[in-house]
């Protein structure tokens, strides 16, 4: 698949992650956002996470259900459409991006509409699903307060859960005062960036959006198969208005949300809510099947999306990446998150699952520096509800990387020369104990008291920052042979 | 016991003091260390930067050199977890079946240094003695990785004389991440920076850890800003006495 | 080759791993979870759960819940109340409020003050509500629009924790769990209460012995 079929899982022209960083690492009120907002959300899940004596084997429970799925995802998903179609819904499917936005934007049109409400989804995110239907004559509005503050601010997520979280309240007060007439209601007048304000004006701007509208588009948090039951977990009651008001619903969701059976939810509700805001429950979830007489759309159609997750599937190592509950813990614990936000990974999909989801569902040459952007500290594996092993991933990834790499080029890198070289070193300890001694004297030639300060050339990335010791003049094994002359082993 | 000092290339070649006293603790609890000449590196790097054919000549070499003991140690919590989770793994994937069967029966004998003392020895105090203010950062191989939990604590806790003073967000990551700390210096600098403050703030003389590695970058740190601060494998305190002149 | 083709196909050609023989039941998930987290007292962990979401608790005896019911909505200045098909007419107050009964339009809930509703089920150790859309709940947009929720919970439709809940639950009803008012975390992952939902919400749980 190539990056540029008008989606968004990798932004176009977005640079590798070490320089989209420094962009974030310049930023300080950029800094002090992410830190506030990470420090509050870490707290509050580990409170939560922690009233629960069993949470490790509801996480189990959550990864067993999900990997098992993912075994025999061709079987849940048509028991998923024949419950579905059973119960009046109809159910497409879309091998990519591209499909999936001619089937909204048909949907749309049959409507005879100009303008849908979208419940936030990070598998219309992906697609790109709101320029598809700009391009087509049809407005989007967004609901979720984070992904109106986006909208309105012509900006990119940069978070799963909180889109806007790089953005502080008195930006976003900037931005509703000088974005809302253009949408619609303008900001009220004296608006303060208290955040009961802010909440307040953006329920007012979208009011008459939610009652005016005749068609909603969501994804979806979970879809059983076995009962054709959908579900959209959410906090604000904007997903209530759109699953309920309008009389068309479409709800786009990727083909790795199907759940086996309805008792999978009892796991699911645990570990979602909890992971996700750090609270016991989230405000509002909603369920439906169908469509139901006389409550709700009377029209609903399911759109389940491959856009590369088979091409994930596939790899047996990868696979796990599927899992994902898009809860947001791993991103909230993820100390280079914390330090670079979400736009350096240059996709929908930031943080850790972004890391190993993105370079998946594009393939690794699109996405080459993301495997890298991490320092496999583990922190994300351990806060994963679903216990997706990122650092597993990550390494595995790197490999295929540099796989890539070398298919593509005839004459080995400098990275792949200096790997090779250390592997000759040290496969041998006699060239080893050689290499010490020439590390000592050429330590002891760019030394001054035995510290090592800023070099030039490619070692400045190290110096730059941190002293280093010169290496001593006597390696271990060298003492070691000094002082032990006739041991066993010398 | 026969138990092999497994030291690491790095440690071998950059602190050769850590494994001096790995074999200074170890004695004094009355038992011998080997030191199997034959020995270089585990292909950590070589792992994590993704280049896995290439570390398997040293998966091969590590197995062949630590054959014949019963207890391995390192004084390294994330070579030890490159030994033990990793080299089934690269064995698996690119071994044979006699690599393999090699590499099973040998990572599991694999014991960072205060899992060994902890674990398999039993012990906590080991006669140690270091007048000092120090605090203690949990690597993400020795919390997250190998689980080491409170065995570092313990063993410094027992220590005579020693000030011991907690770490804040003691678990989150120096940045190091081996090549990370190149592929990604200002990353890597951003995340050492708030380290070096909450070390800073605790007032410490001496910054211990399971991993020379971290330390090297955190050290590198401290000591470009002239904090005074020292960095110490926690095995040299263990192996500190009344009668060193520290 | 339709889509739904392409996407099977590809799925089947991505699983050659899986033994072709596996049935669904070789990987049983470990379900050696807790069915509740819940101490004793469920009806009093229910209560205090939902008040730790900022809504208004008042627990009371069958007598005295039709009186408890008028004091809140006077209380909360109600003109206009919205009462859905099958809500016990027992306990729905008189007072200075217009009711309001289906067939309403959505501008006629958006004007409305309150809307007084039954439940499906509560659950004790998460403070949720179930809504299933029976008798008293009515249809989904009545307990949305209204800007105040006023929800009658039974002692005894309070379940422990999320397990009974889901096995108590109709999967082919449309489901709204209510847990507190609507709330917000999106400026800078501060919870603020009150966003597109109900902005107040009031729970009365009658029971026989009100545990105070």
């Amino acid at each position: 698949m190539s990056p540029d079929s008008g989606t968004n899982v990798v932004w176009l022209g977005s640079p590798g992650f070490p320089e989209a960083a420094r962009t974030a690492l310049g930023d300080p009120q950029l800094r002090r956002n992410l830190r506030k907002a990470t420090a509050t959300i870490r707290d509050k899940r580990l409170a939560v996470t922690g009233e629960l004596d069993d949470w490790e084997q509801l996480r189990e429970a959550g990864a067993a259900t999900k990997r098992h799925t993912l075994r025999h995802l061709d079987r849940y998903l048509l028991r998923l459409e024949d419950s579905v179609t059973k119960a009046g819904g109809v159910v497409h499917w879309a091998a990519d991006a591209a499909g999936a936005n001619r089937i909204v934007t048909d949907l749309v049109r049959a409507t005879g509409e100009a303008e849908v409400v979208k419940v936030k989804s990070m598998a219309t995110q992906e697609i790109g699903l709101n320029e598809a239907l700009e391009q087509a004559g049809i407005r989007a509005y967004e609901t979720d307060l984070a992904e109106l503050i986006v909208q309105l601010g012509d900006d990119r997520p940069s978070h799963i859960l909180v889109p806007a979280i790089h953005r502080n309240r008195a930006e976003i007060r900037e931005i509703f005062q000088r974005e809302m007439g253009a949408w619609g209601r303008p900001a009220p007048d004296g608006l303060t960036d208290e955040p009961r304000a802010l909440a307040e004006a953006a329920r007012l701007h979208l009011r008459d959006k939610f009652l005016r509208a005749k068609v909603a588009v969501s994804g979806a948090n979970f879809a059983i198969a076995e009962t054709g039951t959908v579900g959209v977990v959410e906090s604000e009651g904007n997903g209530r208005m759109c699953l309920t008001l309008p009389e068309t619903l479409i709800t786009v969701m990727g083909i790795e949300k199907v759940l086996p059976r309805w008792q999978d939810l009892e796991v699911f509700l645990q570990l979602l809510p909890r992971s996700s805001t750090g609270e016991r429950m989230n405000p509002y979830t909603s369920t439906w099947r169908g469509v139901t007489p006389g409550d709700g759309p009377q029209a609903f159609h399911l759109v389940l999306l491959d856009n590369g997750r088979t091409a994930t599937l596939a790899d047996t190592v990868g696979r796990q990446a599927l899992a994902c509950i898009r809860c947001s813990a791993c991103l909230n614990v993820c100390p280079v998150y914390e330090r670079t936000g979400g736009h350096a990974y240059g996709s929908v999909y930031p943080g850790p699952i972004g890391a190993i989801l993105t370079p998946q569902l594009v393939g690794v040459e699109h996405a080459a520096t993301l495997p890298f952007a991490s320092t496999l500290c583990g922190a994300c594996y351990d806060a994963c509800p679903v216990k997706i092993n990122i650092p597993e991933v990550l390494t595995h990834l790197r490999a295929e990387v540099v796989e890539a790499k070398r298919a593509k080029r005839r004459v080995p890198g400098a990275e792949a020369l200096a790997m090779k070289a250390a592997t000759a070193v040290l496969a041998s300890p006699r060239r080893l104990s050689v290499a010490q001694k020439a590390a000592a004297l050429g330590g002891r030639l760019v030394s001054r008291k035995d510290v090592i300060g800023p070099l030039p050339g490619p070692l400045h990335a190290w110096t730059d920052a941190r002293d280093t010791p010169a290496p001593p003049t006597e390696s271990f094994r060298a003492w070691w042979q000094r002082t032990h002359p006739t041991g066993a082993d010398s | 016991m026969r138990i092999a000092l497994f030291i690491t290339c790095f440690n071998d070649t950059m602190f050769p003091e850590t494994g001096k006293a790995v074999v200074t603790v170890l004695e004094r609890l009355g038992h011998t260390v080997e030191f199997p000449l034959a020995q270089t590196c585990c292909g950590q790097m070589h792992f994590n930067t993704g280049y896995r054919p290439e570390a398997l000549p040293l998966v091969r070499g590590f197995a062949e050199a630590f054959a014949d003991y019963d207890a391995i140690v390192t004084p390294s919590a994330s070579c030890a977890g490159m030994v033990r989770e990793n080299h089934p793994l690269l064995a698996q994937q690119y071994g044979d079946a006699e690599l393999r069967a090699a590499v099973a029966e040998g990572a599991p004998r694999v014991h960072e240094f205060t899992e060994l003392l902890v674990d398999v020895l039993g012990v906590t105090d080991v006669g140690a003695y270091f007048p000092h203010r120090v605090t203690y950062h949990p690597t993400c191989h020795s919390l997250r990785g190998l689980r080491l939990g409170d065995k570092p604590l313990a063993l410094l806790r027992a220590v005579r004389g020693i000030d011991l003073v907690e770490l804040p967000a003691a678990d989150s990551c120096c940045g190091f991440g081996g090549t990370f700390a190149l592929k990604n210096a200002e990353t890597s600098t951003a995340m050492l920076g708030d380290k070096m403050r909450n070390v800073v703030s605790t007032g410490a003389d001496v910054v211990c850890a399971a991993d020379n590695s971290c330390l090297m970058h955190i050290g590198g740190g401290l000591s470009r800003l002239r904090t005074g601060i020292g960095t110490l494998h926690l095995a040299e305190i263990l192996a500190s006495t009344q009668g060193d002149a520290r | 080759m339709t889509a739904r083709d392409t996407v099977l196909g590809r799925i089947r050609a991505a699983l050659a791993d899986v033994p072709a023989d596996e049935a669904v039941g070789d990987a049983p998930v470990p379900r050696d979870y807790r069915r509740s987290h819940a101490e004793a007292d469920e009806v009093g962990l229910f209560a205090e759960r939902v008040a730790d979401y900022r809504a208004r608790v008042v627990q009371a005896t069958p007598e005295r819940a039709r009186a408890t019911i008028a004091g809140l909505l006077a209380g909360s200045d109600v003109r206009t109340l919205v009462v859905p098909p099958g809500f016990p007419p027992e306990l729905v107050p008189e007072g200075p409020w217009r009711r309001l009964e289906e067939p309403l339009e959505p501008g006629d809930l958006e004007a409305a003050d309150t809307v007084l509703t039954t439940c499906r089920a509560g659950i004790a150790v998460t403070g949720t509500i179930v809504l299933d859309a029976g008798p008293g709940q009515g249809r989904r947009a009545l307990t949305l629009l209204p800007d105040h929720h006023l929800c009658v919970v039974r002692a005894e439709q309070i379940v422990a924790d999320v397990p009974d809940a889901v096995a108590l639950l109709d999967p082919g009803r449309p489901l709204t769990f209510v847990s507190g008012p609507s709330a917000t975390s999106d400026i800078e992952l501060d919870r603020v209460e009150g966003v597109h939902g109900p902005r107040s919400l009031d729970v009365v749980i009658v029971r026989e012995e009100p545990h105070v």
